[in-house]
């Protein structure tokens, strides 16, 4: 009884996936790509090399996340991840993106190796396995997730830079455009970050009683 | 005493002169040779220069292919990192050996004197010692993490000589966001370290590592806030711009045009400190505490690799500090201008340029190498703190106080603004202030001595 319920959820799971994929491709992806010309092939040259390396760097560290048992391989992976996607930017002329993305993102990891060693306890036994997250909160996730990807990935006009050239300073530009045109999201993300602080005091502190 | 030890005691008095020499020879010609490297290759892998310099000695490169000149150009980029990496491991080096003889003279031993004048090539005999270690891998450990950490810590150290200037036009890549980057970058070190403690399976080793982490990310805090004084005063976070905007007179220093940099500089270096792991805040690696902390079971070279790193970061923070707070490689009586002069019209520079190519790297590694013998003679001057002392130091007084520099900055570059000639005011009167406050120190270290009777000297190296 329960396999065949386990088999029943696979099935429905997975025509759920391809439904959901052909209707996206259809709607989405045919009208996007319907406009304009069909990407011609150059010559390969060595930033382009250099791109695929940065784009397996962030895949495999992706995957590392995504498959690994160890959840210290699992942090380790997404280092990797994030610091392809760092070098990603670079190539789109996104310096100060590229370096904040290392600072807070090295940061972010180190705090969640942290946390792994000191809230897991069985982490001196080296076999610590992650827990999945379920069939159903899977395909939840990717429901959810997929469409923002796929916007942001046909609707940006991608620059067409084959090389970076010298870059611009864009620092100055985003704190400029920070500071003027989206201040109240950056207040707020700060206000967001700010109850996170309280919320973690609070979670974190023990009451000691005086008695 | 026997007759051996008798005449090892009796010569210990006087090097030979062939010793001496030898180790004078290699003493200065090793970093000599490697900072000359620096100087004529960091310039010429310019694209445009390596272009100039090709032509001019009659390799036109306008022939080749673009993938064969990205290829020339990456072969120069990794000569050249090599170069700088391995000045980084030999200024470790030597530091180990200045270090150890500072500390015998603080504390009265007699400290390296065995292998070459003053014991100076012992750093090169504990490396080619520690190269023919067995290098152990403890039986549960997790061994990829193990043998990986070693590698995390090199990168993380060597990446941030990308953005270290050495003089005028002597970088790697100036980067638009320098300092930022060398934050950055540093975190890796970190991540080296954390996954070290964890992946020896041994308690020291785990303890050491947390203490490590939470150290780092705590002082992460103040160094980096302090750290945007001098950005704020330059108006840019490229290393080579924080220089250009100083003179070369301590007066128009950073440090000294504005009284609350020096404070920022104050909160900067004790946080460096805190991030090197050096005394009074070697905790992640508490010899009495924690065998070794995170690097306990390591032996070997990895084990030299991590001890490379330690030391090779004092010359790091030495050469970030210097350049944020000290004016850097600026040369006396040659601004911008000079420089552009030396440099003529043509494709390659003259020798004038080279010249001052040479000078402004002199003046930066003499700098470097002053605040980086603070930091040796801070380690063996202050005992270790406790770790609530470390994290309250950090969280009630470096955070607040960096923060207070951080906003009276803003204010001070409006006054500056407005009157251009309080950053000078500020500039005369603390450096009168420091010469002041270097004399009485000198006259106090003078009558301690004269007080118990001793003498200045320094013939007993």
């Amino acid at each position: 009884m329960r396999t065949n319920a386990g088999k029943l959820s696979w099935v429905a799971a997975a025509a759920l996936v391809a439904a959901f994929l052909g209707y996206m491709i259809v709607e989405v992806i045919l009208p996007a790509g319907a406009g304009r010309a069909a990407p011609t092939a150059g010559a390969l040259t060595l930033p382009d090399v250099v791109f695929y390396a940065l784009a397996a760097v962030t895949l495999a560290g992706a995957g590392g996340v995504a498959l690994s048992r160890n959840i210290l391989y699992s942090a380790l992976g997404l280092l990797f991840c994030l610091l392809g996607a760092g070098g990603l930017y670079v190539f789109l002329s996104a310096d100060f993106v590229a370096v904040t993305q290392l600072l807070v993102y090295i940061g972010g990891v180190l705090v969640l190796v942290l946390f792994a060693v000191m809230l897991t306890s069985r982490i001196t036994e080296i076999n610590v396995s992650n827990t999945s997250f379920g069939r159903f909160g899977g395909i939840l996730m990717f429901v959810a997730v997929a469409p923002v990807l796929l916007a942001v990935a046909l609707l940006t006009p991608w620059a067409a830079a084959s090389a970076p050239g010298a870059l611009a300073p864009t620092t100055a530009t985003i704190g400029n455009a920070l500071l003027t045109r989206w201040l109240l999201p950056f207040e707020l993300a700060s206000v967001v970050l700010l109850a996170t602080l309280v919320g973690a005091v609070v979670i974190a502190r023990k009451e000691i009683k005086a008695d | 005493m026997n007759a051996k030890t008798q005449d090892l005691s009796a010569r210990s008095g006087k090097t030979a002169r062939g010793v001496l020499l030898a180790t004078l020879a290699f003493g200065f010609g090793l970093p000599t040779v490697l900072l000359a490297a620096v100087l004529v290759l960091s310039p010429v892998s310019k694209p445009a220069m390596l272009v100039a310099a090709l032509r001019a000695v009659g390799v036109d490169l306008s022939a080749w292919s673009p993938n064969a000149r990205y290829v020339l150009w990456a072969v120069v980029m990794v000569v050249l990192a090599l170069i700088i990496v391995t000045f980084a491991a030999v200024i470790s080096g030597m530091t180990v050996w200045w270090e150890m003889r500072v500390s015998a003279r603080m504390q009265s031993r007699i400290g390296y004197n065995r292998v070459g004048a003053g014991g100076y090539f012992q750093w090169i005999a504990d490396a080619v010692k520690l190269l023919f270690k067995e290098d152990l891998i403890p039986a549960d450990a997790d061994k990829l993490l193990f043998r990986a950490s070693p590698y995390f810590v090199l990168t993380g150290f060597a990446l941030v000589f990308v953005a270290l200037p050495f003089g005028e036009s002597l970088i790697a890549a100036d980067l638009n966001v320098g300092i930022f980057y060398i934050t950055a970058v540093t975190a890796l070190v970190v991540v080296g370290i954390l996954i070290a403690g964890w992946s020896s399976n041994s308690k020291w080793a785990l303890f050491g590592g947390m203490r490590s982490a939470a150290q780092v990310i705590s002082y992460e805090i103040p160094a980096g806030l302090s750290a945007m004084v001098p950005v704020l005063m330059s108006g840019t976070l490229s290393m080579q711009g924080i220089t250009r905007s100083q003179g070369a007179w301590p007066w128009e220093w950073h440090a000294f045009t504005n009284p609350f940099a020096l404070v920022a500089f104050g909160i900067f270096f004790v946080s460096q400190l805190a991030e090197g792991n050096r005394t009074p805040f070697d905790l992640p690696e508490a010899e009495s505490e924690l065998v070794a902390g995170y690097l306990s079971e390591y032996s070997g070279f990895r084990f030299a690799l991590f001890f490379l790193v330690e030391f090779g970061n004092l010359w790091v923070m030495s050469a970030i500090a210097v350049t944020l707070f000290f004016g850097g490689w600026q040369v006396p009586f040659a601004g911008p201008e000079v420089f552009a002069a030396a440099r003529g019209a043509g494709e390659l520079p003259g020798a004038t340029w080279w010249g001052l190519q040479v000078a402004s790297m002199l003046v930066f590694v003499t700098k470097t190498l002053l605040v980086l013998n603070v930091v040796v003679w801070v380690r063996w001057t202050l005992p270790r703190i406790r770790v609530d002392q470390m994290m309250s130091l950090c969280w009630k007084y470096l955070v607040p106080f960096a923060f207070v520099t951080f906003v009276a900055t803003l204010l001070w570059e409006i006054l500056v603004a407005r009157a251009p000639v309080a950053s000078h005011v500020a500039g005369g009167a603390m450096v009168a202030a420091m010469v002041v406050v270097a004399f009485f120190f000198a006259r106090q270290t003078r009558q301690n001595i004269s007080a118990v009777g001793d003498r200045v000297d320094f013939t007993n190296w």
